[in-house]
């Protein structure tokens, strides 16, 4: 028995034969490629991996705007507050890509990259920068001392708040910053404290667990 | 109104939109599809409605679809006699080949209505909001372009 032929409605349903070097993911890049050279690559964002979890880098032509565990949440927010011209082009990202990966294998102390601070303002900016100029790798310092280091010593809840919404976790070492008393204080990113713990740990600011 | 990450937009709709503009165009859809795709980011910011990004995609490309093919018109070296491609060949198209090439002739209303229909399996109503055109001249537009295919055209279902 013969099995039936496909009519032409089957063959409109299964598509043409497709052509030759011109695949979806050939034609994306290429895109890419396109909107980076016609300048309308407002938010370009990338995943990393890491130890301390998938990480989505996103950076603007200015610098790096986001570090962030969630990735649609990251998007979400970049579209609303910078650009909704979001799109994934991971070559745009590659220098911070390849820092993270020194940073996390050991071989980089500290992070030179250009940095957007639109998702950030104010006293809460000021806070990040400082942190960012003094705080260096395998050094911690409480809330108050960054409260006294940015001329404001009574603003340590504020400093608190600037750290728990900083865009750029990691880059900017908001982990090393410490409770009064040497407890750990929280995290707001993935693994919470358990995260600011492996991290300290691995700069060798705490003991490693 | 709150855009989406243009990235969604892609996720959801740039493989069906290289689908359907490969199905249309053949060896062109490459550089369509980037025509089409910087279009739409460059306007994206700009956009006031959200509610049907595809259509809007689709949109664009429709038009894009009649410059390809008033370029080809223009390159076209001048023959002494012109077929009229525009009247159904005597008889249906016998090979895979030969009915991709029927397809990509047709007017563009109708090959955009039967690409949308067949290959990308849309409903008559999204077809029409792609094509800016009520559902019932989407519907219209798919039996005509299956007339022109020489394939039955009470193979129009009422509706996906």
């Amino acid at each position: 028995m013969t099995p039936t032929p496909p009519t032409p409605v089957d063959v409109l349903r299964a598509g043409p034969p497709a052509e030759p070097g011109a695949g979806l993911e050939h034609a994306l890049e290429r895109f890419r490629r396109a909107a980076q050279s016609e300048g309308l690559l407002d938010v370009a964002w990338a995943s990393v991996d890491s130890p301390v979890g998938a990480l989505v880098v996103a950076a603007t032509p200015q610098g790096l705007v986001c570090v962030s565990w969630e990735l649609d949440d990251a998007l979400d927010e970049l579209a609303r507050r910078v650009s909704p011209r979001v799109l994934e082009a991971p070559a745009r990202l590659d220098g911070v890509r390849r820092q993270l990966d020194e940073y996390f294998a050991g071989r980089r102390r500290r992070f030179e990259v250009p940095v957007d601070w639109t998702l950030v303002a104010g006293f809460r900016r000021e806070v990040l920068q400082v942190l960012s100029a003094e705080v260096p790798y395998g050094a911690t310092a409480t809330y108050g001392e960054l409260a006294r280091r940015v001329g404001n010593p009574r603003a340590s809840r504020a400093v608190g708040s600037a750290m728990a919404t900083n865009p750029l976790p990691i880059v900017v070492p908001c982990h090393r910053v410490l409770r009064a008393g040497g407890s750990l204080g929280n995290y707001s990113g993935r693994g919470g404290a358990d995260t600011k713990r492996w991290l300290l740990g691995f700069e060798g600011a705490i003991p490693a667990r | 109104m709150q855009l989406p990450p243009f990235q969604a937009l892609v996720d959801a709709h740039a493989g069906d939109l290289h689908r359907f503009l490969v199905a249309a165009l053949g060896a062109d859809a490459d550089d369509c599809f980037q025509d089409v795709m910087i279009t739409a980011l460059r306007g994206y910011p700009t956009l006031r409605d959200d509610r049907n990004l595809r259509g809007w995609l689709f949109t664009i490309a429709a038009s894009r679809i009649v410059d390809v093919h008033r370029g080809r018109a223009r390159r076209a070296a001048p023959v002494a006699e012109v077929p009229d491609t525009s009247t159904p060949t005597d008889a249906a198209p016998v090979d895979d080949a030969e009915l991709w090439h029927a397809v990509r002739r047709l007017p563009p209303m109708q090959r955009a209505a039967v690409l949308q229909r067949y290959l990308l399996d849309l409903p008559f109503r999204d077809i029409g909001a792609a094509l800016g055109c009520s559902e019932a001249a989407a519907r219209q537009n798919v039996r005509a372009g299956l007339a022109r295919l020489r394939l039955d055209p009470t193979l129009v279902e009422d509706d996906a």
